[in-house]
C-alpha cells in the first residue's frame, strides 16, 4: 500500500484491523487515547466491536472474555491503567489466552505526567501481574515499526497463545512518520478451544484455576516451556553499524531514534560507535548482545527510565563487557548532542586511547 | 392405573460424572444445604426446557460457585473475582448467538466487582446475571459481606455489622433499578418451597429474555449458606425467609419484557479488500510515485512553536506531509496533552534525503516562532546560519542573532487583515516557500487539501499561502540560492 | 394390618450414595414421606430415604435438593378413563 504519513497511536489501530482484529475494548488515557478513539472510528465499519469500558479493569477482562471466545482483540492504554490490568494480564496468560495490549507509556509513579517514559519497562517485560507468567512484548522504534509489530503481535499471540504487549514510548505513540500498511487478510477462523457457543465448543473450557498443586505445576511448566520455545524463536534486534563498533549503544522506543543521531554524530568525530535496538524486549535478544560483545569493548545503555532495560542487558552480558548507563525521566528525552556529551565523557579517556576502563 | 414414568431428574445440562472434579466426582463441592445446588439445579432446568444448552455459555466467578463449570455441560469461562459481568459482555458481544449467563455471589458482585456489574447493567448488556446473595463469605470462611445484615456478626465483623463503620448491607437490584436500561430485575429466595418454585420460574425466565433477544435480566436469589451462619440446613432456609427476606424484600422491581425493544442488528462486516478504503488508506502504489530522491538534497530539523490555536501543529503537518509527497524521508512529533489546550505548542518536523535517525529537533536549522516566548525559547538552539521567521513586526533587541538569517513579519496581523486570524500560520508557511522555494506549491497545496477537511478553510488557506508568498516579494528574505540546508 | 389398593401417584428414587443428609427434601415433601435413615452412606452422611409409599410424585423433593442427581422423581400415567374423568371434572 502506498506509503501515507501517519500518527503513531493511529498505525497499530489500522494495522491491528487489517491483520483481522474484530473486538477493542479499552479506557481513554493520555497518551493512548487516538488508539481508543480510532478504534471507535474504524472497528464498527467493518464488523467488529468496540467498547468504552469503565476501566482499565474491566477492559482486561472484556478482552479476557473477546478471546476465550475466540475473537482477535487488543486494547491499549499506558502506565496508570497498565497497572490496573496487570490483574487480568496474569489471568489471560494463566488461561493461555491470545491478545494484543498496547502500552504508551507516560512518565510515572503515581500520576507522573503524560510525557514520554519508558518505565512500564519492568512491570511489562518482567511480569508485573501474580504468578509464573511472562507476556512477550514488542517495541517499535518508528510509527512503521508500530504498524508492522501490532500485525506480527497478533500472530505471536496466536502462536505462543499469551497476551502480547506492543511497548511504545509517548513520542512513538504521538509522532507522525510515513507508513506503508500490509495487505488486509480476512479474520482468521477461531480457534478450536474458544468457546464459541455452539454444539462443538460446548466442552471448552477457559480458566486459570488448577487447584491440585501437581496440576498447577505441570501448568506452569507448561508456560514455562513456551516461553522458552520464544525465547529461541522469537528474539529480534536491529543493529546498526555495529560491525566495527567498540562502543554499542543499546536502546529501544524513542531512546533508539536518538541514538541512531548519536551514532552518527560520534562517528563524524572518529569514534566507532554502532547501535543495538531490541525489538523484542521479551524474549531479550540476548543472543546478538553476546555476538556483539565479541568486538565491542563497551555498551552504553540509554533508557527513559532509571535503570530498568540496563538490568537486562547486564544480565545477558554477564560481565563480559563492561555496561555504562545514561537516563533521563520524568518526561524528558535527552537530545543526541546531550547522550553524545555523556558518551565522550564516558569514554573520553580510552577513546583516545582506545582502552576502555573497566568499571565495578 | 398406568405405569411409573420420570417426570424429575437430573437434568442434562449437567455433566453425567463431574470428571473436571479430581475426587468425589458424582456429587458436588458444595456444603449439605447450600443453595448453590439448588440455584444450579434450577439454572439447569431452564437451560433444558429452553433447548439451549448448546448456545450457553457460563461465566463462573470466584466465590463458592468458582468450580461452576465442574458441573455444567456447557460452555465454560472461568473470569477473576468480580469481573464475570465484562467477561460476560465480551463473550456476548463476540458471540451474539450464544447464551451468556454470568453467575456470581455476593462478595464478587456486590463489592469487588460493583462497577462491572453497574456499567454491563447501564449498557443493557443481553445477557443473563445471576446473583446468588447468603449474606456472607462462604469459600473465604466467613467474612462479612456487603449484603451482611445489620448486627450479624461474621469474623470481619466480630461485634457484629454496624452501620456506623461497616455501612449498610447493599441492595444491588433497588441499585439497578435506577439504571434506564434493564429490563428484568427480581429477587427470589430459597427459603421455603414456595420460594424455591418461584425461583425456578424467575430463573427461566430471566433466560427465556436472552433468547428472545430482549436486553440485560438479573436475578438476585436470597440463598441459604448453613456452614457458615452456622445453621443446620432447615434452620438457614428459615434464616433466608424470615432475616434475609426483611432485609432484602422479595419481589419483581423490572419487568420491561413486553415494552422492551429487540436490539439492531450488527450491520454485515465488509469485504476484506473494502477495508483500506474504510481505514482510509490508499491501495497500491501512488500515481506518480517518487522513485528516487528528488533533485535537491534536504536535512530539514525544523521547529514550530506557538501558542496552542495558532495552528502551530498544523503548520507543522502540512511540512511533512508535502516533504512526503516530494520523495523525502519524513517525521513529525508534537509537544501533546495540556499543552494542546493551553500555553505553549511546539512540534518537531524534519525532512531529509536520507533516512531519518532522531525525529526529535534539539538543533533546528528552521525556526518557525509564532510568538515571543516560543522565539526566546528555541532561538538559541537555531543552527548558525539557519532560518528563523518570526510573527512580530521585528525581532526584540535582545534577541537577535547576526549568525542566522532572520525574517519578522505579522503574519497574525496580516491575518486579521484577510479576516481570519486564525490564517497566520498558513500565511507563514506561504512566505516559508516563497523566500526558499524548499518545497513545490503543488505538494503543498495538495498536503493541504488532505489535512484541511473543510472546503472554506482549504479556501482560506490558499488566499494565506498567497498572501505569505506577496508578503515576501514586497520584503525580500536575504536567501542565497546556494543555502545549505544542512548538506 | 391394613392394605390400600389404591396404588400411590408417584415415587422417588433417593441416590442415597450422593446424598449428604441435609435433610431439606425431608422437610420439604407434602406428605412427609422421606426421611433420614439411621444409617451413614459412605461418605458418613445419614441419607434421606423414601418410607417406600405416601409420593403424590410433587416433585418439590427434586427442586429442594442441592445435589444435581440426587432425587429422581416418578409419577403415574393416568389411565385414559380416568383422563376423561378428570378432563370433565
Amino acid at each position: 500500500m502506498q506509503a501515507q504519513l501517519t500518527k503513531g497511536n493511529e498505525a497499530i489501530v489500522k494495522a491491528a484491523v487489517l491483520a483481522g482484529c474484530r473486538a477493542f475494548y479499552g479506557y481513554p488515557i493520555t497518551p493512548a487515547s487516538e488508539i481508543t478513539e480510532a478504534a471507535a472510528l474504524y472497528l464498527p465499519q467493518v464488523g467488529g466491536v468496540f467498547l468504552q469500558a469503565e476501566s482499565e479493569t474491566a477492559s482486561i477482562n472484556m478482552l479476557y472474555g473477546g478471546a476465550a471466545a475466540g475473537i482477535r482483540c487488543m486494547t491499549a492504554s499506558s502506565g496508570p491503567g497498565i497497572s490496573l490490568m496487570q490483574e487480568g494480564l496474569s489471568y489471560i496468560a494463566g488461561a493461555e489466552l491470545p491478545c494484543v495490549v498496547a502500552d504508551i507509556m507516560r512518565g510515572g509513579p503515581g500520576l507522573g505526567n503524560i510525557a514520554p517514559e519508558q518505565s512500564d519497562y519492568n512491570q511489562i517485560v518482567k511480569g508485573g501481574g501474580h504468578g509464573c507468567y511472562r507476556t512477550l512484548v514488542v517495541a517499535p522504534g518508528s510509527v512503521q515499526e508500530m504498524a508492522d509489530l501490532t500485525t506480527w503481535a497478533f500472530d505471536l499471540a496466536d502462536e505462543y497463545r499469551n497476551p502480547v504487549v506492543v511497548l511504545a514510548d509517548g513520542y512513538t505513540g504521538q509522532m507522525m512518520e510515513p507508513v506503508r500498511f500490509a495487505d488486509p487478510i480476512a479474520v482468521p477462523p477461531a480457534p478450536e478451544w474458544a468457546v464459541r457457543g455452539t454444539a462443538l465448543t460446548r466442552r471448552n473450557l477457559v480458566t486459570s484455576i488448577f487447584l491440585e498443586p501437581d496440576l498447577l505445576e505441570r501448568h506452569i511448566r507448561k508456560l514455562e516451556a513456551k516461553y522458552h520455545e520464544a525465547e529461541r524463536q522469537v528474539a529480534r534486534a536491529e543493529c546498526w553499524r555495529t560491525d566495527d563498533a567498540e562502543i554499542v549503544l543499546v536502546g529501544y522506543g524513542i531512546m533508539g531514534r536518538v541514538l541512531k543521531a548519536v551514532v552518527e554524530q560520534a562517528r563524524a568525530q572518529g569514534i566507532k560507535v554502532g547501535l543495538m535496538r531490541p525489538i523484542t524486549l521479551y524474549p531479550f535478544p540476548v543472543a546478538t548482545l553476546r555476538e556483539l560483545s565479541r568486538n565491542a569493548r563497551a555498551f552504553l545503555v540509554a533508557e527513559l527510565s532509571t535503570g530498568q532495560l540496563v538490568d537486562d542487558v547486564r544480565l545477558a552480558l554477564d560481565g563480559r563487557r563492561p555496561v555504562e548507563f545514561f537516563s533521563r525521566v520524568g518526561g524528558n528525552v535527552p537530545s543526541a548532542e546531550e547522550v553524545m556529551a555523556f558518551l565522550v565523557h564516558t569514554f573520553g579517556a580510552s577513546i583516545e586511547n582506545q582502552e576502555v576502563l573497566v568499571h565495578g | 392405573m398406568g405405569s411409573l414414568t420420570v417426570t424429575h431428574e437430573r437434568a442434562d445440562s449437567f455433566f453425567d460424572t463431574f470428571e473436571r472434579k479430581a475426587e468425589l466426582q458424582h456429587q458436588t463441592h458444595y456444603c449439605p444445604g447450600c443453595g448453590h445446588g439448588i440455584v444450579h439445579k434450577l439454572l439447569a432446568q431452564a437451560i433444558d426446557e429452553l433447548g439451549i444448552q448448546d448456545r450457553t455459555i457460563l461465566i463462573s466467578p470466584v466465590g463458592c460457585s468458582v468450580f461452576a463449570y465442574y458441573y455444567f455441560d456447557v460452555g465454560n469461562v472461568q473470569s477473576a473475582h468480580g469481573r464475570a459481568p465484562a467477561v460476560a459482555t465480551a463473550v456476548k458481544r463476540s458471540r451474539p448467538e450464544s447464551i451468556v449467563v454470568s453467575y456470581q455471589g455476593d462478595g464478587d458482585l456486590a463489592a469487588i466487582g460493583t462497577a462491572e456489574i453497574v456499567h454491563a447493567a447501564n449498557r443493557g448488556e443481553p445477557i443473563t446475571v445471576i446473583f446468588v446473595n447468603n449474606g456472607i463469605y462462604g469459600m473465604t470462611g466467613g467474612q462479612m459481606a456487603p449484603t451482611t445484615p445489620l448486627g450479624r456478626k461474621s469474623t470481619t465483623s466480630p461485634f457484629g455489622r454496624n452501620q456506623w463503620t461497616e455501612g449498610f448491607p447493599v441492595h444491588v437490584c433497588e441499585l439497578l433499578n435506577s439504571l434506564e436500561a434493564p429490563v428484568f430485575i427480581e429477587r427470589v429466595g430459597l427459603g421455603n418451597n414456595k420460594q424455591i418454585m418461584n425461583a425456578a420460574k424467575v430463573i427461566k425466565r430471566a433466560m427465556e429474555n436472552q433468547v428472545k433477544g430482549l436486553g440485560f435480566s438479573f436475578v438476585e436469589v436470597l440463598s441459604p449458606c448453613p456452614t457458615i451462619w452456622k445453621f443446620n440446613p432447615v434452620e438457614a432456609q428459615r434464616f433466608v425467609r424470615e432475616e434475609m427476606a426483611k432485609v432484602f424484600a422479595i419481589g419483581n422491581l423490572r419487568d420491561r419484557t413486553k415494552e422492551a425493544v429487540q436490539r439492531p442488528a450488527a450491520t454485515p462486516p465488509p469485504a476484506v479488500e473494502d477495508i483500506p478504503r474504510i481505514l482510509g488508506l490508499v491501495n497500491g502504489e501512488a500515481e506518480a510515485p517518487p522513485t528516487g530522491r528528488p533533485d535537491r538534497a534536504l536535512n530539514l530539523h525544523i521547529k514550530v512553536a506557538g501558542f496552542g490555536g495558532q495552528g502551530v501543529l498544523l503548520l507543522g503537518e502540512v511540512l511533512a506531509e508535502a516533504g512526503l509527497e516530494s520523495g523525502y524521508e519524513v517525521s513529525w512529533l508534537p509537544s501533546y496533552g495540556p499543552e494542546m489546550r493551553s500555553g505553549t505548542s511546539n512540534c518537531h518536523v524534519r525532512l531529509s534525503s536520507d533516512p531519518i535517525d532522531s525525529p526529535l529537533v534539539s538543533r533546528p536549522n528552521v525556526l518557525l516562532a509564532l510568538n515571543e516566548p516560543s522565539l526566546r525559547k528555541f532561538l538559541p538552539a537555531l543552527e548558525p546560519g539557519g532560518i528563523v521567521l518570526y510573527n512580530g513586526e521585528a525581532f526584540p533587541e535582545d534577541c537577535a542573532r547576526r549568525d542566522v538569517r532572520a525574517m519578522a513579519l505579522p503574519f497574525s496581523h496580516l491575518a486579521d487583515e484577510m479576516g481570519e486570524s486564525k490564517a497566520g500560520n498558513i500565511i507563514m508557511l506561504g512566505a516559508l516557500l516563497e523566500a526558499t522555494g524548499l518545497l513545490e506549491e503543488e505538494q503543498v497545496i495538495g498536503a493541504l487539501r488532505r489535512l484541511v477537511k473543510s472546503q472554506r478553510w482549504f479556501e482560506l488557506d490558499l488566499k494565506a499561502l498567497e498572501c505569505g508568498r506577496e508578503e515576501v516579494r514586497k520584503q525580500p528574505f536575504p536567501l542565497a540560492e546556494d543555502y545549505l540546508w544542512g548538506v | 394390618m391394613t392394605t390400600n389398593t389404591k396404588p400411590d401417584r408417584g415415587s422417588v428414587e433417593m441416590n442415597s450414595e450422593e446424598c449428604k443428609g441435609c435433610g431439606l427434601c425431608v422437610e420439604a415433601c407434602p406428605p412427609k414421606v422421606l426421611r433420614l435413615a439411621d444409617r451413614l452412606n459412605r461418605y458418613g452422611y445419614h441419607p434421606a430415604v423414601y418410607a417406600g409409599h405416601g409420593c403424590t410424585g410433587c416433585g418439590i423433593c427434586f427442586f429442594v435438593c442441592p445435589e444435581p442427581g440426587g432425587i429422581k422423581v416418578l409419577r403415574r400415567a393416568m389411565e385414559p378413563a380416568a383422563e376423561l374423568a378428570a378432563a370433565c371434572a
